[in-house]
């Protein structure tokens, strides 16, 4: 009789714990994966604003540096930011080489297949839609004719929102050359951003194509007029 | 499991306690730091790329 209590009462405890265990996930998962990966991300911005800024003043304007061949920069590099007026004016968060899950938990990432920013193609991204600081948590509020800015060490670009889809996550024709139209020759510098679609489900993806329309170098300190422009309606 | 805990604890109650809030917060921290990012790989909702 006292090991069938002992038994029963083991049994309940350890039911209870694994459901105090699962909220826990809960709370770590919505929560501090923000907090976390928020941190993270900021620094990393930090970090490339700076290294930038230090090159600027260090090597001469006349040493111009070949154009980055965006293929060979390493998985998990941070080389770009992207901001969108849309998400906030302070919006800003880091672009890495690559879309494994373990790089997209430190910022927006880049499929590797795809051009680099401004070049003609497609320039392609993707982001959580929600936790690890959710860089595109907002994107369903894009707007055709939003702002996508994108900032790397020499050069603005701009891009604004063409259209967006809803898709299955198999359809990676979203990502070719020319969006929707795997195999067709590229002739526009496009962008597509992908996120998980809809909220906390992998069902879908939230799917956004935007097209170049302005290309700024940063010599002279300019800043596109996109990011100070009010953001429409 | 958890009357064991206590009564295998040293001191008095307060002491006790305080061992008890340590010993579940370094729990928690295992938890957080390793055991939970080798679970959410696993979650649903955790992917926002297309792939074949």
């Amino acid at each position: 009789m006292r090991a069938i209590r002992v038994a029963v009462q083991g049994l309940g405890e350890l039911f209870i714990t694994l459901g105090v265990v699962l909220l826990l996930f809960v709370a770590w998962q919505l929560w501090w994966t923000d907090v976390e990966a928020g941190r993270s991300q900021a620094a990393t911005t930090r970090q490339l604003e700076q290294t930038w800024k230090h090159e600027l003043t260090t090597s001469p304007p006349a040493a111009k540096v070949a154009a980055p061949s965006y293929k060979q920069i390493p998985m998990g590099k941070a080389f770009a930011l992207i901001r969108v007026p849309r998400f906030g004016r302070d919006y800003v968060r880091p672009i890495l080489q690559g879309t494994e899950l373990s790089i997209l938990d430190e910022g927006v990432g880049h499929y590797v297949q795809s051009v680099g920013p401004g070049a003609i193609g497609n320039f392609a991204l993707a982001g959580h839609r929600v936790t690890y600081a959710k860089p595109f948590n907002q994107i369903a509020e894009l707007r055709p004719g939003d702002p996508i800015v994108i900032e790397t060490r020499t050069t603005w670009y701009v891009y604004r929102v063409v259209s967006h889809i809803i898709v299955t996550p198999d359809r990676v024709d979203v990502v070719a050359p020319v969006p929707e139209k795997p195999g067709a020759k590229a002739t526009t510098a496009m962008m597509t951003m992908t996120a998980c679609h809809p909220e906390f489900s992998a069902s879908h993806r939230y799917v956004v194509f935007s097209r170049l329309v302005q290309t700024l170098p940063k010599a002279g300190g300019a800043v596109p007029s996109a990011l100070t422009a009010a953001v429409g309606p | 499991m958890y009357a064991f805990l206590w009564r295998r604890l040293p001191g008095p109650w307060p002491v006790r306690a305080a061992l008890a809030l340590v010993l579940l917060l370094v729990v928690v921290a295992v938890l957080f730091q390793w055991g939970f990012p080798l679970l959410a790989p696993l979650m649903p909702f955790n992917d926002g790329t297309v792939s074949k």
